[in-house]
C-alpha cells in the first residue's frame, strides 16, 4: 500500500465503517424529548383544520344566544329558564354563563368525544401509531401526550365559548355589577373572578369524559366508535341520573355534578359542593385513565 | 445472543385471535449485512413476522433477536437504529410530506433537534421527494407516498432496515429506484431485509432470500445457492435426420425425462457433464448444431415452492 493510499484510507474510516453494534449514547433519549412529544403533539391537535373549525363552531354559540336575547328582549321571556339567562339582558357578564349551561348537556360532550375519541383511535385507523411506537415512543409517554392533546383541545373550546360569551356580552348588553343567585349585589371585579370560576369549573368536569373517551379510544381502531361511545356515556349518565330510583348512586355519575358550577353564583361559595364535583371527576379519571393505560401498552398494534 | 445475525428467530408463530396461524414456527436468519429479500405471495405472513420482529404484535410463541437483543423486551434500546416500513407508509393526510416528517422527528427521543431540518431535506432528496415535499400527503400519489415512507425509514443513520413491499404501487422506474436506493444502503454497510411477493421486483438486489408460504418459510439461504442445480435441462438442436441418433445418445448416457421434437432433443442433466454429452455425439456421428443448458429460474422455484404463483395464499 502506497503512503498515499493510507492516507486516504485511515480519513474515510470514519465514514465508510459500519456501525456493529448499537452505540447507547447515539439512540437514548435526549433531554426534553417528552416535552418535544407533547408540544409535537399539541401542535398536531391545535393545528387541525377540523379542530380549529369546531373550536370556531363552539365560539359563535354565545354571539348566537346574545343576539337572539338582543332582538327578542322586549318580549316576556324568563319562563322557567334559569336565573342567569333571564339577566343576561342586564348584564353581558351573564352571557358567558349562559353559553356554558346551553353548551353543557350536548355540544361540549360532542367536543370532549371528539378530541378524547381520536387521540389513539386516530392514529391507529391512519397507521401513524406503529410509526410512533417505531421510533420508539414508550406507550406511556404517547398516551400522556394523547390526554394532553385533548385536553388542550377541550379548554381551547371551553375558552372560545367564555371569550366570545364575554366579548359579545360586553358589547350587546354592557358588563355591570353583577346580582347573584341570592339577590346579593357584588362589584363587576368579584363578578368577573367568579364567572372564572365557573368556566374553569365547567372545563374541570370534562376531565372525566375525556379519561373516557381516551380509554375507548384505545379499544378501536375506528375513531368514529370512540367518539359515539364517548357521546353515549355521557348521555346515558344524564339519563340515569334522572331516574330517582338510582338516586343512592346519582353522586358518582361522571354528569351529576356538572351543573354545580352555579355554586360559583352564590354569596357564599360553597367549596364542599365544589369539591365534590371535583372528586367525582378525578375518580372517573384515575379508573378509566388506569384502563386507558393497561389496555394501551399491551395492545397489539395490527393497524 | 448472536453477533453475526442481525435477525434471528426461533420458532416464531402467530395464531389470531380467528384462529388463523398466519406465522407458523418460522426460523428466521438474517445475517449482518445482507439484503434478505422476504419472499411471498399475498397473505403468507410476511407482513406478520414483521411486526413481532419489530415488537408490535407479541408472538404467539418463538423468540426474537434483533441486532442482538430479545424483542420485545428489548425495543425501546434496539428500535433507534433500526429503520422500518411496515404494511405501507402511514402519515396524517392534512399535513405536508415535509412537516409530515418534522412531526415525527420531533417525536423521535433520541433525535437531535438542531440538525432536524439538514436531516429531513436530505432524506427527501435521497428519495426524490425534494420537489414535491411541500404538498399534502392526501395529495400524493402511491408511489410518492411509498417514497416518503422511506425517507422516514431514513430520517437518522440506521443499522438495520426492514422495509414491507417497498415497491408496492411503484411504476417500474420507481421500482428501480428503490432497488439502487437498496444497493447504495447495502454499500453503506446496512442490513436490509426486504419484503416482497414478487420476486422479479427485488431479486437482483438480494444477497439472501427467504421464502413464506402459508405461514411457514420453506426456503432460506443465500440467494446463489438457491437455483437448484440438480433441475439443470440439456437441450441438443441437431438436424431433422440426426434426430433419433441424439436421443439414442442421451438414452445411453442414463439421461431421464428425454423429450424430442423438430429438431431439438432435451433431458434433465443430472449428474453427467455437458463435454461428455457432446464428446459422445460427435462420436456417435451426430451433427451437433447447439446445446444449451437451462437453469430453472428463482422465479419458477419460488412459484413452485408456494404453489400459488401470483394467487393469494388464502
Ligand atoms: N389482525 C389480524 N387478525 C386476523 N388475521 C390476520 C390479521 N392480520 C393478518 N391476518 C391474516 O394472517 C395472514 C397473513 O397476513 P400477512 O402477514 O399480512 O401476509 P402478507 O404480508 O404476507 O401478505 C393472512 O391470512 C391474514 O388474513
Ligand atoms: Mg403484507
Amino acid at each position: 500500500m502506497s503512503p498515499a493510499e493510507s492516507v486516504s484510507s485511515v480519513r474515510s474510516e470514519p465514514e465508510a465503517q459500519p456501525e456493529s453494534s448499537i452505540q447507547p449514547e447515539r439512540w437514548a433519549p435526549r433531554r426534553g424529548a417528552t416535552l418535544r412529544l407533547i408540544g409535537a403533539e399539541l401542535r398536531l391537535v391545535l393545528g387541525r383544520r377540523r379542530n380549529q373549525v369546531l373550536i370556531a363552531g363552539l365560539g359563535t354559540m354565545p354571539l348566537l344566544i346574545g343576539l337572539v336575547l338582543y332582538f327578542t328582549s322586549g318580549g316576556p321571556h324568563g319562563d322557567g329558564g334559569p336565573g342567569f339567562i333571564a339577566q343576561v339582558t342586564q348584564n353581558g357578564l351573564f352571557l358567558v354563563v349562559s353559553a356554558l349551561f346551553i353548551c353543557l348537556p350536548f355540544l361540549l360532550p360532542l367536543t370532549v368525544a371528539i378530541a378524547s375519541g381520536d387521540a389513539v383511535a386516530g392514529e391507529a385507523s391512519t397507521g401513524t401509531l406503529r410509526y410512533l411506537l417505531l421510533l420508539p415512543v414508550s406507550r406511556t409517554r404517547l398516551l400522556v401526550a394523547k390526554a394532553l392533546g385533548a385536553l388542550a383541545f377541550v379548554a381551547a373550546a371551553v375558552a372560545a365559548i367564555a371569550l366570545v360569551g364575554l366579548v359579545a356580552g360586553a358589547a350587546l348588553f354592557g358588563l355591570h355589577d353583577v346580582v347573584l343567585l341570592s339577590g346579593t349585589t357584588v362589584p363587576l371585579s368579584e363578578g368577573l373572578v367568579r364567572v372564572l370560576g365557573v368556566v374553569l369549573y365547567v372545563g374541570a368536569s370534562m376531565t372525566g369524559l375525556v379519561a373516557v373517551g381516551l380509554f375507548f379510544s384505545t379499544l378501536t381502531e375506528v375513531p368514529v366508535a370512540a367518539m359515539a361511545a364517548t357521546v353515549v356515556t355521557a348521555i346515558v349518565s344524564t339519563v340515569l341520573d334522572s331516574l330517582n330510583a338510582l338516586s343512592a348512586i346519582h353522586p358518582y355519575l361522571l354528569t351529576h355534578h356538572w351543573y354545580d358550577f352555579a355554586a360559583f353564583l352564590r354569596l357564599e361559595v360553597d367549596w364542599t359542593v365544589v369539591a365534590q364535583g371535583l372528586g367525582v371527576q378525578a375518580a372517573w379519571i384515575a379508573v378509566f385513565g388506569s384502563l386507558a393505560w393497561s389496555r394501551f401498552i399491551q395492545s397489539s398494534i395490527t393497524s | 445472543m448472536s453477533d453475526t445475525l442481525a435477525i434471528r428467530t426461533r420458532g416464531l408463530t402467530k395464531r389470531f385471535r380467528t384462529g388463523q396461524i398466519a406465522v407458523d414456527g418460522i426460523d428466521l436468519e438474517v445475517p449482518r449485512g445482507a439484503v434478505y429479500g422476504f419472499l411471498g405471495p399475498n397473505g403468507s405472513g410476511k407482513t406478520t413476522t414483521i411486526r413481532m420482529l419489530l415488537g408490535l404484535v407479541h408472538p404467539t410463541a418463538g423468540e426474537v433477536e434483533l441486532l442482538g437483543r430479545p424483542m420485545p423486551q428489548a425495543a425501546r434500546e434496539v428500535l433507534g437504529p433500526v429503520g422500518a416500513l411496515v404494511e405501507g407508509p402511514a402519515f396524517q393526510p392534512y399535513l405536508s410530506g415535509r412537516a409530515n416528517l418534522v412531526h415525527l422527528d420531533t417525536c423521535d427521543p433520541s433525535a437531535d433537534p438542531s440538525t432536524r431540518g439538514r436531516r429531513v431535506g436530505e432524506a427527501l432528496d435521497r428519495v426524490g421527494l425534494g420537489a414535491a415535499a411541500g404538498k399534502k400527503y392526501r395529495q400524493y400519489s402511491l408511489g410518492m407516498k411509498q417514497r416518503l415512507g422511506l425517507a422516514a425509514a431514513l430520517l437518522r443513520p440506521r443499522e438495520l432496515l426492514v422495509l414491507d413491499e417497498p415497491t408496492n404501487g411503484l411504476d417500474p422506474q420507481g421500482t428501480r429506484e428503490v432497488r439502487s436506493l437498496i444497493r447504495e444502503l447495502a454499500a453503506e454497510g446496512i442490513t436490509v431485509l426486504v419484503s416482497s411477493h414478487l420476486l422479479a421486483e427485488i431479486d437482483q438486489v438480494c444477497t439472501h432470500l427467504g421464502v413464506m408460504s402459508t405461514g411457514r418459510l420453506v426456503l432460506q439461504g443465500p440467494r446463489d445457492d438457491l437455483a437448484r442445480h440438480e433441475d439443470r435441462r440439456v437441450t441438443v438442436t441437431t438436424t431433422s435426420e440426426h434426430l433419433v441418433a441424439a436421443r439414442q445418445v442421451l438414452d445411453s448416457l442414463g439421461l431421464s425425462d428425454v423429450v424430442s421434437g423438430g429438431t431439438t432433443v432435451s433431458a434433465a442433466l443430472g449428474e453427467v457433464v455437458t463435454p461428455t454429452i457432446a464428446a459422445t455425439m460427435v462420436a456417435a456421428g451426430v451433427d451437433l448444431v447447439e446445446m444449451v443448458v437451462s437453469e430453472p429460474s428463482l422465479e419458477q422455484v419460488f412459484v413452485e415452492l408456494t404453489g400459488e404463483g401470483f394467487d393469494v395464499a388464502r
